[in-house]
């Protein structure tokens, strides 16, 4: 008994993120850069290279946002970001969120898909914690989310 | 003969320092060109006129940024925080975070984002300069 204990521990403390809690990390300097200036820049397999592709040719408007880029920086970010898309590598916690994206969707939020959706039911007093300040602050909770680790809830 | 250069080194040095850094130098001496350019009276940036900008809060913007320190703090030295996304923002402060303001196409590319959001429309080269020179002094 207690070895099993001492074994699951160790397990537990060493395993890496479980497959399905994990997202590739971002490994282009461009992309780290400029996606992650003013919010973390979120990994690519969240969302389908449509939705990348829309967002990429939208960025006058991000949001309500001027995110506006010279145009071969917004080249290189939207080759990466649809090339690493969720329905595209279809890894780690890809496989949990384009399940639920309609085959021709783009959705713009990662935080009203239902995968989100279902594991952050919280109260309001989670959400109004001053540090979070907006339900896509992954960092605020979530502290390896720039690495793609979501498996620490 | 190695013994002058280090000893000229250590002269040269601090003065090279008092200076400033080459690249926000040349990105002031920009802004001063441009607000020559739009006004033939300018002389020169002041520190002063950047805090006020700094601090002022304006009601054109996005309410969640009425003024600069919505973001950086009243105190520019401080780390800040987004506060429309909570991501942490490093001092703008220069004496704290030497590599703020030597990037100018950063430089003008963040002053687009932020200016729209917290005054409303865009700076002039006039304001741009005067909160330059007013971080590069904190």
């Amino acid at each position: 008994m207690r070895y099993s204990i001492v074994l699951a521990t160790l397990l537990a403390s060493t395993a890496p993120a479980s497959a399905d809690d994990w997202a590739p990390p971002i490994t282009n300097k461009l992309v780290q850069k400029e996606c992650g200036s003013c919010h973390m820049a979120f990994q690519p397999a969240f969302l389908p290279a449509r939705s990348w592709e829309h967002m990429m040719n939208t960025l006058s408007d991000h949001f309500g946002e001027d995110a506006s880029l010279p145009e071969a920086q917004v080249a290189e970010i939207r080759a990466y970001l649809t090339n690493n898309a969720g329905d595209v590598k279809w890894r780690g916690i890809a496989r949990k969120y384009m399940r639920w994206v309609a085959a021709d969707g783009a959705p713009q939020k990662i935080t009203e898909n239902p995968a989100f959706l279902r594991e952050h039911n919280f109260l309001d007093r989670v959400w109004n914690d001053p540090k979070v300040v907006t339900k896509s602050n992954c960092l605020a909770c979530h502290a390896q989310a720039n690495s793609g680790n979501y498996d620490d809830d | 003969m190695l013994r002058p250069i280090l000893f000229a080194a250590v002269i040269v040095a601090p003065t090279l320092a008092m200076a400033g850094n080459p690249d926000r130098n040349a990105i002031i001496a920009d802004y001063a060109e441009q607000a020559r350019a739009a006004d033939a009276g300018f002389a020169a940036f002041s520190a002063t006129r950047g805090e006020t900008l700094f601090r002022t809060k304006w009601p054109g913007g996005d309410p969640r940024t009425p003024s600069c320190t919505a973001c950086h703090t009243g105190n520019p030295r401080n780390p800040g925080r987004n506060a429309k996304t909570g991501r942490p923002i490093d001092p703008v402060a220069v004496s704290v975070n030497p590599s703020r303001f030597t990037d100018a196409g950063d430089v003008e590319k963040q002053f687009t984002r932020d200016c729209k959001s917290v005054l409303g429309r865009p700076c002039t080269p006039l304001e741009k300069g005067d909160y330059i020179t007013f971080m590069t002094g904190q």
